[in-house]
């Protein structure tokens, strides 16, 4: 049972490591090139929304909410929303699609922003909550104090438990992130390009175990645009729309990265369960797939999570091929965020719908119509399923 | 210098138990459920009848990662994180720091038990292998 919205659009900024361009330099950039892949104009855009809103809770986590956007596109909208708490990066998307299929506006420019690159300094690292703060409040007030500063370490034993009950080695990471650095070489606005071996892999240094270096996705200054549009609205666009088939933002445990019972599984699970509970595809539907990979070990769960294979199986799913160039279920086409850089899901999403348009050039899946994306990690997560036409 | 969490009425307990070497732990007085973080209802009866009880200060290693990534300046590394099953608190997980063992020789299944280190005024708990 699909929603009456559709995205129509998705445009990327020149993103870079220590660019030193102002955040609403990149926007601009990212939502020209979007009203260009929708055939819009600025007076077309109605809606505006985005996750989290302007917040410096890390340096260069969201330097830009709706109002200095609005501002300064000259946005006249009848519609605006940021949401922090929403179902993951993704939530600026699955409440824009409410609005349109709603009515409350018809093209909604949905944005994520980030400056993480140039803002990060040897005392303020990107990604660490609170950097710089005297006194911290919220769950990570149980983690950052305790050393446990950064999402890697979160990330770290989740994937220690999955290592020891399910017998995952480094080397099924590996082919994580060197099968996403082959798209990624395919992928002229990746950020990491040069060719990564098993043996590179392997010889990083580790970051937090099991996790090395190419473990861990690659901050970045850049902006990300995803266009959502009311359905009737959607038919005047350039390219097809690509429907919201189902979505899901179901969440079963407390929000902390330590207190999952089964921490071998994540909000992912929950949130991906609901998707599919709405719409009579199966995963055996699916043509392409962006899951959240911000960290390597974030990929079999989401895969699992998905349904994609059962759990506990991922690492074989991965070691026979499934998921890279080539593979039955390619994952994150364009390098995700370990080789494209960190634009908090919206890249994965980006590049879902370029796949699903048939505009990925040499990284084309050959026919792709259904994708699924998945954003989020640890306790957060949205899921969401799309087909062309 | 690492920061602090900000002392509230829910987890002032938690984070000052240590001057007594008491790990401090959020009980439902009504149906006795174990909450951390700790909380001013309980999220099972909606119960706002929340006692601290001290537990054992033992537990076993649900998981852990060794950090190497010297995130600030003055931070020595490599240290271990350990996220452990609190003796006592069922459904309890208190993630700390592992001290006075090889980061390296951390284990899955482990049994630790805590001790505290003093900062202005928060007590953090730390885990150390219970011999």
């Amino acid at each position: 049972m699909s929603l009456a919205a559709a995205i129509t659009g998705v445009g990327m900024s020149d993103i870079g490591r220590k660019t030193n361009r102002p955040a609403i330099l990149h926007l601009a950039e990212a939502a020209r090139r979007a009203l260009e892949c929708a055939g819009l104009t600025s007076d077309d855009i109605d809606g505006i929304s985005t996750y989290p809103g302007k917040a410096d809770n890390s340096p260069g986590m969201s330097p830009l909410g709706t109002g200095e956007v609005r501002n300064a596109l000259g946005l006249k909208t009848r519609w605006h929303s940021a949401v922090p708490d929403g179902p993951s990066q993704m939530g600026p998307i699955q409440v824009a699609a409410m609005a349109a299929a709603t009515g409350q506006a018809r093209h909604i420019l949905c944005f994520r922003a980030l400056t993480e690159s140039s803002s990060q300094t040897a005392t303020r690292r990107a990604s660490i909550p609170g950097a710089g703060r005297a006194r911290l409040g919220g769950w990570y007030s149980y983690l950052v104090p305790a050393n446990a500063m950064s999402a890697s370490n979160w990330a770290g034993w989740m994937a220690m438990r999955y290592f020891h009950e399910f017998g995952m080695t480094r080397e099924h990471l590996g082919l994580v992130a060197t099968g996403q650095r082959a798209f990624a070489q395919d992928n002229p606005t990746a950020i990491m390009t040069s060719p990564l071996t098993m043996e590179d892999y392997l010889g990083a240094r580790m970051i937090s175990s099991p996790l090395g270096l190419f473990d861990c996705d690659v901050p970045i200054d850049g902006a990300c645009v995803v266009i959502v549009s009311a359905a009737d609205a959607a038919k005047d666009c350039a390219r097809p729309p690509l429907t919201i088939e189902a979505m899901g933002s179901a969440l079963g445990s407390q929000e902390t990265w330590d207190q999952r019972a089964d921490l071998t599984t994540m909000g992912a699970h929950d949130s991906a369960a609901h998707m599919w509970s709405r719409t009579d595809f199966k995963p055996s539907d699916v043509d392409v797939l962006g899951l959240y990979d911000g960290f390597s070990i974030f990929v079999p769960l989401w895969l699992e999570a998905m349904g994609f294979c059962g759990h506990g199986e991922a690492k074989d799913f991965i070691a026979e091929g499934n998921i890279g160039p080539g593979g039955r279920f390619p994952v994150n086409t364009g390098g995700g965020q370990l080789s494209g850089g960190r634009l908090h899901g919206f890249g994965l999403l980006h590049e879902v719908c370029t796949q699903l348009w048939g505009d990925a050039g040499a990284r084309q899946i050959e026919g792709a119509r259904v994708g699924a994306c998945g954003m989020g990690g640890g306790f957060i997560a949205g899921s969401m399923l799309l087909r062309r036409g | 210098m690492r920061p602090l969490p900000e002392l509230t009425p829910e987890n002032t307990a938690f984070w000052t138990g240590g001057a007594e070497g008491k790990l401090m732990i959020a009980f439902c007085s009504d149906c006795e459920k174990a909450i951390h973080p700790p909380q001013l209802i309980c999220p099972a009866c909606w119960s706002q009848s929340i006692a601290f009880k001290p537990v054992a200060g033992t537990g076993t290693v649900y998981s852990y990662t060794v950090n190497y990534q010297q995130w600030m300046p003055d931070m020595p590394v490599p240290f271990a994180l350990a996220v452990v099953d609190v003796d006592g608190a069922p459904g309890v997980r208190v993630t700390a720091e592992v001290v006075n063992t090889d980061p390296e020789e951390v284990a899955i299944g482990q049994e630790m038990k805590v001790s505290f280190v003093n900062s202005d005024d928060v007590w953090f708990p730390r885990w150390e292998p219970d011999q």
